[in-house]
């Protein structure tokens, strides 16, 4: 260690302390910003990184269009009041690439350092559960919107936490229900998922669900390559060696695009008719470049495969305008959020006479409750009413050559209830158990 | 290292620490957050002096952080100081195995593998659905001396346990660093023949330090996992070696306290960059980076150093 004049270190271990000193000083008067009438509301989604493009973007535009129109109170019927009961929305975006360290952080920072009163966010199962805990401890008011883990209401009760976004189990009893219908004696069937936790989880449920709808199907080939291998030569050519009528895959993005087109090259989809699990959100990208007949999913009712009502038309139609792209399946779990929020808030304010609730009120008002989305009727139906459950939708892809337009054709809509377990059981001993109470009609 | 700078330290952590309850909390939870960072470039300053350049610390973060997480989970294992403790000897423990190959390799070579290392501990989590693969899984909030303090308590008792933490990992590296052992780093980064012409093992010293830099790792890891309460297979991916990297750059090996201070300003530019440019704010990082390496290369530290040099300068001549 160098020798070093006492003075000198002193000067320079005060100029440090003050430096500290100051820090918490700036903060104090950061926060003292009055927190009068306008509701602020945390958007966390990928804004850079591979999810931002299908996910992360889109969501975030549907926040942006969907807040702009609630406040100018242009939303059509029954959300045509102004903001959260009269109260205008300041949206702060946020991005959620990074650690989930990061992602805890900024979680802080928006309900600690930005008064956000109210979080609407993340895509990523695993920044889901990193945070929910700490929005517990905070007491903030969160609402997750895409994340797909049955893991977050299953694992303990939440307080503070709800997502009106279904989970991902229904995707796959879904399929399977699909699969089945549209072949009926089934032998074998295979499976291409990323190894990692969305992946891994799609196929053990899928699998399940198989083994409780059609128990003389066997597993082929469970295959699992790493996540954005983007190259799957070696994957193809085991899936050509085997019987399967049907591949399961909950690709995305990237590894979804190219595994499409590699696969279509090789002549697979002649063999084996492929289940994308969430292919919705590469329809229009790829368009002819998806075989006819591939199964297709979108994580719920939405997209083309939405219903004709005028809250859908409203909104396809203000996305559409707005950014000359129509809305995919994440663009649909952000606005039904965020309806979700406004509902529980609007049923708070009506209890109290109009007036603003306290967040205990809304989080009261949110559990349980049924409202309507753009494209399926959300009840908070189980998580001890914190978890949404809704209608989904399978079809077929078609391209119309006619009118150079992708299409899904053969749509099938399962209720709510067929695909979701029941309040007291988690999903993986529901499907273990064969999916008792499932009402399908 | 005098009686008097150590007084000086602990009197300033002490400041810090009874500042704690007047602090906003987001931003305790935040320089908690830095100071873990800090105790692993704390260690790979240690590396760095001797020419060592790791890119695989985070196999040591990753170890201590799981460590934590698993005892709680299938031990019951609450006390915070135990758990740190665990994590330690995990590190310590996995450094000392893998170091038998890594003491053998230097520069580029030594920096490759032991990033390879730590992907392989990445690989097998991701891979292990019952350790939650990617979404990793939750840790139990720690226990202190039997107390169990929760909301605002247990952020500052983490705070305080953080603090603690850098005051040990203060002393007991710049006690390593003027010893003999420490001070022969810059002869191994210089000439490692010479230093086996002293009849010192080169490999052996290397190996030592690689052990040191990983308890501190492990500690690290330990009190990120607690101060996140989660844990994931990204603390052993190589991009969080790479942070590690860039703090290292950012605070230089030139200091002990710049570690900290380095990963303070690290957390601090990445949330005001977050806030500011959602959209780019890894433009803001590297632009950071880049001055960082243009105008003070030698690092933060670097600028202490250099003032303290020319006020004792006489004194040393």
């Amino acid at each position: 260690m160098q020798r070093t004049s006492p003075r000198a270190c002193l000067a320079r271990k005060v100029s440090a302390a003050l430096l500290f000193a100051a820090l918490p000083i700036a903060a104090v008067a950061q926060t003292a910003a009055p927190a009068a009438a306008p509701v602020n509301l945390g958007i966390v989604s990928f804004l850079t990184g591979p999810a931002a493009g299908p996910f992360g973007i889109p969501g975030r535009n549907s926040a942006e269009i969907m807040i702009e129109m609630l406040n100018a109170g242009k939303v059509p019927a029954p959300y045509a009041t102004v903001g959260l009961a009269g109260a205008k929305i300041t949206p702060k975006y946020v991005d959620e690439a990074g650690s989930t360290a990061n992602q805890v952080t900024e979680f802080r920072n928006l309900v600690q350092r930005d008064g956000m009163n109210a979080i609407v966010g993340y895509i990523s199962s695993g920044n889901c559960l990193a945070v929910a805990p700490v929005a517990e401890e905070l007491k903030a008011l969160t609402v997750f919107w895409d994340c797909g883990t049955p893991r977050i209401f299953e694992e303990r009760p939440l307080k503070y936490v709800f997502r009106a976004t279904p989970h991902a189990t229904m995707d796959n009893v879904a399929a399977a229900r699909y699969v089945l219908k549209k072949f009926p004696d089934l032998a074998s069937f295979s499976g291409i998922n990323q190894n990692y936790a969305w992946g891994q989880d799609s196929w053990r449920d899928f699998v399940a669900a198989m083994k409780a709808l059609a128990p003389k199907a066997t597993v082929d080939k469970e295959l699992l390559p790493k996540l954005f291998a983007g190259e799957f030569g070696a994957e193809i050519s085991a899936l050509l060696t085997t019987n399967s009528k049907v591949v399961h895959s909950s690709f995305w993005n990237g590894d979804l695009e190219s595994f499409i087109v590699q696969s279509s090259a090789r002549g697979l989809p002649a063999r084996s008719t492929m289940v994308y699990t969430a292919g919705e959100t590469a329809m229009f990208r790829l368009g002819a470049k998806i075989p006819d007949g591939t199964i297709i999913g979108a994580r719920g009712p939405h997209g083309v495969m939405a219903p004709d009502t005028p809250l859908n038309k409203w909104f396809r139609q203000v996305y559409e305008d707005r950014f000359a792209t129509a809305p995919t399946y994440p663009a649909y779990h952000m606005a039904q959020s965020i309806l979700g929020l406004k509902s529980a808030w609007e049923k708070a304010a009506a209890a109290k006479g109009g007036q603003q609730p306290a967040i205990d009120d809304v989080i009261k008002a949110f559990e349980g409750l049924e409202f309507e989305g753009p494209s399926a009727r959300i009840r908070m139906a189980i998580g001890n009413g914190h978890q949404g459950i809704a209608d989904i939708a399978y079809g077929s892809f078609r391209f119309n050559k006619a009118e150079n337009k992708a299409e899904i054709v053969d749509i099938v809509r399962y209720p709510a209830e067929c695909v979701n377990p029941p309040a007291n059981m988690t999903s993986t001993a529901w499907l273990e158990a064969g999916m008792p109470g499932a009402k399908c009609n | 290292m005098t009686g008097l700078r150590i007084l000086l330290g602990a009197a300033i952590l002490g400041g810090l620490g009874a500042a704690a309850p007047f602090t906003p909390l987001w931003l305790i939870s935040l320089v908690t957050l830095a100071m873990s960072t800090g105790l692993v470039v704390c260690g790979l300053i240690i590396l760095w002096r001797g020419g060592l350049v790791p890119f695989g610390q985070a196999l040591f973060f990753a170890t201590g952080a799981y460590t934590v997480a698993l005892s709680g989970r299938w031990f019951g294992v609450t006390d915070a100081f135990l758990l740190i403790a665990l994590a330690v000897i995990m590190a310590v423990l996995v450094a000392f195995v893998v170091g038998f190959l890594l003491a053998q390799y230097r520069e580029i070579f030594f920096a490759m593998l032991s990033l390879a290392l730590s992907m392989i501990l990445y690989g097998v989590l991701v891979k292990s659905e019952t350790l939650g693969s990617t979404d990793g899984i939750n840790v139990a909030q720690a226990s202190f001396f039997g107390m169990m303090p929760r909301g605002p308590g247990y952020t500052f008792a983490l705070f305080w346990l953080a603090l603690g933490m850098v005051f040990a990992a203060w002393v007991g590296v710049s006690a390593y660093l003027g010893s003999v052992a420490g001070q022969l780093a810059g002869a191994i980064r210089d000439n490692e023949i010479r230093v086996e012409y002293l009849g010192i093992s080169v490999t052996r010293l290397v190996h030592l330090k690689l052990t040191i830099s990983a308890a501190l790792a492990g500690a690290g890891g330990a009190l990120a996992a607690l101060s996140i309460s989660h844990v994931d297979p990204q603390m052993a991916y190589w991009t969080t070696s790479g942070g590690f990297v860039f703090v290292t750059i950012l605070a230089g090996a030139a200091s002990v306290p710049a570690a900290f201070l380095g990963a303070l300003l690290f957390e601090i530019v990445r949330t005001i960059a977050v806030a500011l440019l959602p959209g780019g704010w890894q433009l803001i990082l590297g632009s950071v980076l880049l001055l960082t390496i243009l105008f003070v290369p030698e690092g933060l530290g670097s600028l202490m150093i250099r003032k303290r040099v020319t006020v004792s300068g006489r004194e040393a001549a």
